[in-house]
């Protein structure tokens, strides 16, 4: 580890982006833009949650990884190694014992104590984006706080198919302000943004940071005729037997015949471990592997 | 350069400068929230937390304005020794460093509507840093919090101002608070 | 009974492994060594450079080698690599006139003092493989001469004297740095131009020849190109002068393109630029036309809507390191999302079937009237 800076940046790089965290945690939602660097993994693989685990991380902490909700994911191992190599930080798997979290796609289903930190990979931080490509326009309109173009998509949405067509990275707006991605989390995860640990989202490409400070109110866009629901698989998880947690789909045979598994693999582990069994998961008794 | 300038700086600058800036990010984080930081010891007579943000957080990139009490040749040489970051007058500061009757709030930046994260961050050194005083609420508190404020209704003015307005780090001694533009004050 | 899938790790070395293999080839033909790249694939070595931002031609070999000769992955290990190297300062702007020219050609003027310079140029090749390197790479002997003495002057310093091309004041401020600070948008020239010199050569000439075919055309003519070596020069402030650091080989264009003017302002041409590291003279003529294509505001030039004159366009895309990475990153798990989204599509036609079954006497599903702003709930804080 000796060939690399603590963590891997350089020390001028991580004051640069340790004052966007701090602008950022002052403006919740706000896209306070940085100079992002390359990084020795690609544009879109999760830079700019790298960026700011190295920025954060400190000898003492222990760090988790998660993609997709689970930590053996090729890009999440990938990055957990990362920071195992260059900053020689302890690493779990177990959320309750992780300090910082650098997760892609999902908030994990155990709440977030005070005392933790949630890292999210975004791909493209503007909510506006796809619906106004220029970033000198987006910007005015975050200035102006005008956001019909959003409410009117929305609107859109319910007269072509009688319900919000947004199943992922389902815009929010954050204490009272600013109109905030969330990242690509589904949007049963949405109301988890409200929480007591402290969110922080770094885009690489885009050269933004922004962040969610904790208990601050994160409302997800409805309207009042059509309010906002955060929805899953209409299943237990066959596993464990949640029915509370976020399920993957999985295609089982050539008949099509599907299985369904919570996506937080820690979490449908430790409820395995504490005896829950789902339609098809392994009792506990019969197996200890 | 008196040789002082050369002392007090982080002895391992990226492991002193991570554990300090969790400190800065968990105060601004959370209003009201009392942290422990060292790793820096500045000339008199800053403080050993106000000496450990500027490390953590300053460089050539970021323009300081000195309060007066602070605006002594050996913190000057100490901060351009240790960080290179260049002094300017209060307008074109992103950092100042002072007690709170040496820093001109109305002068300082507050950001503009399609930036408002460029704006000035005040470290303002206190006689005393407690949970006891102003009451706190807003994005960072859970219902409400206290902190010995130096003032009320200028930082009710600031958090007028949002998303415009400065953020303060309150130092003392080797404790650090934060008070970002966001918090409500009664 | 189910067992999930596990074994990222393992999955992950073997990759490696399987990769290094892969690179490797053939074990009984020869390894191929860095500096065969480096001194036989100069113009791969040259690109690396130019996009990796980075000087350095045994590096950039190194990566070729690595990156089994995929250029787009091996600039990126150059920019990655880039990243970690301390900054020590900035060099002096560095004086092409003074270039050592290998290659110097003007398509606005016959002659002119320093003269037409082919170098070595594929122009004029005949594009006819030749079978002959296949067995044998030697080359006879080139005849040499004596190089010119003294400066090449630019092209478009004569035109500049008679006062017909626009003038192009040295500016006094030291420009922005892209790799430092985010972009900010409308970007000075100076950013500009860097976000070109280090953008993708097919992007930038795909852009350039949109311009010829007619989107913003700016009608280039070629005033000089010019290939060589330049000295690089840094102030050490304790020395209190400037010293040599070193010697680096860049490509020069610049373009001389319609003429503007008005009631007031008599006509007078325009310019482009471009600037590469390395022998790049496909990259230096693009880089110039789409250079000229942004300048129409400056210029007063009407916005045509063309892609070459949308700044934003250009700069967010032109980079392939941020444009590959973002590209191939959707070959990662997205099952989240994608999950959520056949939740919502089931549930979408279950109701439309629902809907179409229990007749029609339904009309205008939607949300219910009134101001549609009002009704949009905002999260307020108390």
């Amino acid at each position: 580890m000796s060939d690399y800076n603590f963590a891997y940046l350089d020390e001028q790089t991580k004051r640069m982006i340790r004052r966007a965290i701090l602008k950022g945690l002052a403006i919740p939602g706000y896209q306070v833009p940085f100079a992002s660097r390359e990084m020795p993994m690609p544009y879109g693989w999760g830079t700019g949650g790298v960026q700011v685990s190295a920025a954060v991380l400190t000898p003492e902490d222990r760090f988790k990884v998660i993609d997709q909700g689970a930590d053996d994911t090729t890009n999440a191992v990938s990055i957990r190694r990362f920071f195992e190599k260059t900053a020689g930080v302890a690493v779990t798997e177990a959320t309750t014992e992780a300090s910082v979290i650098q997760t892609r796609h999902r908030i994990p289903e155990a709440p977030l104590r005070e005392d933790q930190i949630l890292v999210y990979q975004v791909p493209i931080p503007e909510p506006l984006r796809f619906l106004e490509p220029s970033e000198v326009e987006t910007r005015k309109m975050h200035s102006l706080e005008e956001y019909g173009l959003m409410h009117v998509k929305l609107y859109e949405d319910i007269s072509q198919h009688g319900a919000i067509a947004t199943a992922y990275a389902y815009p929010v707006k954050v204490e009272g302000r600013y109109v905030m991605d969330p990242s690509p989390i589904p949007k049963f995860d949405n109301p988890k943004l409200e929480m007591a640990g402290i969110q922080l989202f770094g885009a690489g490409r885009e050269q933004r940071i922004y962040a969610v400070p904790p208990y601050t109110h994160v409302v997800s866009l409805d309207f009042d005729d059509y309010p906002f629901e955060p929805t899953k698989a209409d299943h237990a998880c066959d596993l464990c037997g949640a029915t509370d947690s976020y399920l993957d789909e999985l295609i089982m045979d050539d008949a099509g015949g599907r299985m369904f598994m919570c996506s937080d693999t820690d979490y449908c582990g430790t409820r395995c471990a504490a005896g829950h069994c789902g339609a098809q998961g392994t009792p506990l008794a019969e197996d200890a592997a | 350069m008196q040789a002082h300038a050369l002392e007090g700086g982080f002895t391992n600058a990226p492991i002193d400068a991570a554990r300090a800036f969790r400190g800065l990010m968990t105060a601004m984080a959370r209003p009201g929230t009392i942290c422990d930081v060292s790793g820096a010891t500045a000339p008199a007579p800053l403080s050993v937390a106000a000496g450990t943000a500027i490390l953590t957080l300053c460089d050539p990139d970021t323009p300081i304005y000195l309060g007066a009490a602070c605006d002594t040749q050996d913190v000057r040489d100490w901060i351009t020794f240790q960080t290179g970051a260049p002094f300017a007058p209060a307008d074109k500061a992103m950092f100042a460093v002072g007690g709170w009757d040496d820093l001109p709030l109305a002068k300082f930046a507050i950001g503009t509507a399609e930036y408002p994260d460029r704006s000035a961050t005040l470290i303002v050194e206190m006689p005393e840093l407690s949970s006891h005083g102003a009451t706190l609420s807003g994005p960072g508190i859970k219902d409400t919090a206290s902190l010995s404020l130096p003032d009320c209704a200028a930082f009710q003015a600031n958090a007028m101002l949002f998303p415009l307005g400065l953020d303060f780090i309150f130092t003392c001694a080797d404790r650090l608070a934060a008070l970002p533009r966001t918090t409500r004050v009664r | 009974m189910y067992v999930a899938v596990k074994g990222g790790e393992r999955a992950i070395d073997h990759a490696h492994a399987w990769l290094a293999e892969e690179r490797r080839g053939d074990r009984d033909v020869a390894e191929l060594g860095v500096d065969q790249i480096r001194e036989q694939m100069t113009l791969a070595v040259n690109r690396v450079m130019a996009e990796g931002s980075l000087y350095d031609p045994d590096l950039a070999a190194l990566a070729i080698k690595q990156s089994r000769g995929d250029l787009i992955e091996a600039i990126f290990l150059i920019r990655a690599y880039r990243t970690t190297l301390p900054r020590f300062g900035g060099s002096n702007p560095v004086d092409t006139a003074a270039m050592a020219c290998d290659r110097r050609v003007s398509a606005t003027f016959k002659d002119a003092p320093g003269g037409q310079v082919l170098g070595p140029t594929f122009d004029y090749t005949h594009r006819l493989l030749d079978f002959k390197l296949a067995a044998d790479g030697e080359v006879a002997e080139m005849p040499q001469t004596e190089p010119n003495a003294g400066e090449t002057p630019h092209i478009m310093g004569f035109l500049d004297r008679e006062d017909l091309i626009q003038s192009e004041p040295a500016g006094a401020e030291k420009p922005d740095d892209l790799t430092r600070s985010p972009l900010e948008l409308p970007a000075s020239r100076a950013l500009r131009l860097q976000a070109l010199t280090r953008g993708d050569e097919g992007f930038i000439l795909g852009m350039a020849y949109s311009t010829q075919r007619g989107y913003a055309r700016n009608h280039a003519f070629v005033a000089e190109l010019r290939i060589g070596a330049v000295a690089v020069e840094m102030d050490i402030p304790e020395l209190g002068f400037a010293i040599d650091i070193g010697e680096i080989t860049l490509t020069e264009c610049e373009t001389v393109n319609q003429f503007t003017g008005s009631k007031t302002e008599p006509p007078q041409f325009t310019r482009g630029y471009g600037l590469v590291f390395g022998m790049a003279e496909r990259k230096a003529i693009s880089m110039a036309l789409v250079d000229r294509a942004l300048r129409w505001k400056e210029l007063g030039e009407d916005n045509l809507g063309a892609p070459a004159q949308d700044e934003e366009f250009v700069l967010y895309h032109a980079d392939n390191i941020q444009a590959t990475g973002f590209l191939e990153h959707i070959k990662l798990p997205h099952y989240v999302d994608f999950q959520s989204e056949l939740e919502l599509i089931r549930k979408l036609r279950r109701e439309a079937q629902a809907g179409s079954q229990a007749g029609e006497q339904a009309e205008g599903k939607g949300p219910s009237g009134g101001s549609l702003t009002g009704k949009m709930k905002e999260g307020v804080a108390s």
